[in-house]
């Protein structure tokens, strides 16, 4: 299954390492990277495969979820289909 | 991969903009639980709908965590109980209780169904059910009902539109300690439709399969924020504007609904195209009318913008999804909607133009508080009203309305959740229609009822 890891806040250093960090320990190999910053405001998008995975979708969603919050970032973990749903005919 | 701007605008459109996932519900036949005994027949009712329910709870949270996508309501709806209750007589209260006890073991917000249809007059079972509507409302928390008294092709049952007059009063009554709630689990309906998963008026109709999941989005807040972005456009780009935006809407539907459906091992019914409002600041379908260059909602020009509203709405959704059914278009409820809260409590919206509304959007008169004292006959004539308007227009009409007892114009009722909370709203009471509704009888069915 492939996900999107999406990743908002403001702008510090390590963030892509932290996040690539946390996809090595569940053994969730990472796909695709884009990355911007707007205004201070870092947002970074990775496409995910988790197929993989040494745990479920809901233990590595939690774990990103957790990191978000130690670092003072939005990090969510959605499967890519709601947006080629979205966006792509 | 997909494009970063795509991403971001999903995800902002769920974490500022209220999308969601208004209700996945499932659709359960219960036609094979018919018996002539009543005990028999409701241990049937409950083990059927706890074993083709009993993951739905499950299966739509674990969609909601890996999709990202809030799934606000699971629910039931089942076949009009009237039916199931002609084999066996009795009491129907015992197959509401029994709904409720499915409720309670299967986790889900609302269990729909405990319904008659009765367009074209009463068949057994029909006149006990509507009768004991009151009490069955006030012994469950999560059982709603409705009654289905005209269409285009039958006309309009006047006998029942003069009992549901009785009937809405009644269920005000029994539960005036609890801010008359029985009112707000029940629907009066003209043309219902078979396939609506949108309570209070869900049920399962008999065309339907065994067993289906039907998904009702919304998304109210997007479709504002989208015109918000558009400020100067004329109407045929904000028509625009609204028909993109309800195509994303239907597409995260449509694929929550493939996905259930293949989660649950039941086929996938319709997607319900209804922009859906809640109290919260930021879903109400009359700020979407605010944002298209109304003062308020509820002055003039309010039912063009409305029309418009739900034409692109529709428009929109149509390609987006596999199948299309249910009401789809925008509700109005009052007490569910903060601008219409706020338009009604400051006397820009009246009665009388939500009437109008009602003939150009996808259900009718919806949560709209009226003071305690509005005799039977009153309401009757309300339901006659608006059922009038469904008939001639071949479209769904609906009366949910929630006499406040004990209370005045002017005054509030506070039912909490999605239900929000009412002012109390003005409701002409100076000539009586009594006479008209105590001839009761039959109005014939319409010109465009001959269509063969």
């Amino acid at each position: 299954m492939r996900t999107v890891v999406s990743v908002m806040g403001k702008d510090t250093v390590g963030i892509i390492s932290k996040v690539s960090a946390v996809c090595n320990e569940c053994n969730v190999n990472i796909l695709d990277i884009t990355q911007s910053v707007l205004d201070d405001i870092f947002v970074m998008v990775m496409l995910t495969d988790i197929s993989a995975s040494n745990c479920s979708f809901a233990d590595f969603s939690d774990k990103m979820m957790s990191l978000g919050k130690e670092n003072c970032l939005d990090i969510r973990v959605m499967h890519e289909d709601i947006f080629n749903s979205m966006h792509r005919i | 991969m997909i494009n970063l701007n795509d991403i971001m605008e999903t995800i902002n459109m769920i974490s500022e903009e209220n999308l969601d996932i208004r209700t996945v519900t499932m659709g359960i036949s219960l036609l094979d639980c018919a018996h002539s005994d009543p005990d028999v027949a409701c241990q049937k009712i409950y083990d059927k709908i706890t074993r083709l329910a009993g993951n739905l709870v499950q299966v739509a949270e674990d969609i909601e965590r890996e999709y990202g996508i809030p799934i606000i309501n699971k629910r039931i709806s089942v076949t009009p109980i009237a039916m199931i209750a002609a084999a066996s007589g009795g009491n129907p209260v015992q197959f509401a209780k029994t709904l409720q006890r499915a409720a309670d073991a299967t986790g889900v917000n609302f269990i729909g169904g405990y319904s008659a249809l009765v367009h074209k007059g009463f068949s057994a079972g029909d006149e006990a059910l509507i009768r004991s509507i009151p009490e069955a409302l006030s012994v469950t928390n999560n059982i709603c009902s409705s009654v289905n008294i005209g269409s285009t092709k039958a006309g309009i049952n006047m006998d029942a539109v003069k009992l549901m007059g009785q009937i809405v009063r009644e269920t005000a009554e029994i539960t005036a300690d609890r801010d008359c709630i029985g009112c707000a689990k029940l629907v009066v309906f003209c043309n219902a439709v078979e396939d609506n998963p949108f309570m209070a008026g869900a049920f399962h109709g008999v065309g339907e399969p065994d067993c289906v999941i039907h998904v009702g989005v919304s998304g109210p807040g997007v479709v504002q924020a989208a015109l918000k972005k558009c400020p100067d456009g004329d109407l045929g780009q904000l028509a625009e504007i609204i028909k993109r935006t309800a195509f994303k809407i239907t597409r995260m539907g449509q694929l929550v609904g493939c996905e259930a459906s293949k989660r649950l091992g039941v086929p996938f019914g319709i997607v319900d195209l209804s922009l859906a409002p809640t109290p919260a600041v930021g879903d109400s379908v009359a700020h979407i009318l605010e944002e298209m260059g109304l003062e308020a909602c509820g002055t003039h020009g309010t039912t063009a913008a409305l029309a418009m509203l739900n034409d692109a709405v529709k428009k929109g959704g149509v390609m987006a999804s596999s199948s299309v059914g249910g009401l789809s278009g925008a509700f109005i409820p009052v007490s569910e909607d903060a601008g219409m809260i706020a338009s009604a409590r400051s006397g820009d919206l009246e009665l009388s133009k939500l009437e109008a509304m009602t003939a150009v959007c996808s259900v009718g008169l919806d949560m709209i508080v009226i003071p305690g004292e509005t005799p039977a006959e009153v309401i009757s004539a309300i339901i006659a009203d608006e059922a009038a308007i469904g008939m001639v227009n071949t479209k769904t009409t609906a009366v949910r309305v929630i006499p406040a007892i004990g209370k005045k114009a002017g005054e509030e009722l506070e039912f909490g959740g999605l239900l929000g909370s009412g002012p109390i709203m003005k409701v002409n009471l100076t000539k009586s229609p009594k006479k008209f509704i105590d001839r009761a009888g039959r109005i014939p069915a319409p010109l465009q009822s001959l269509k063969n």
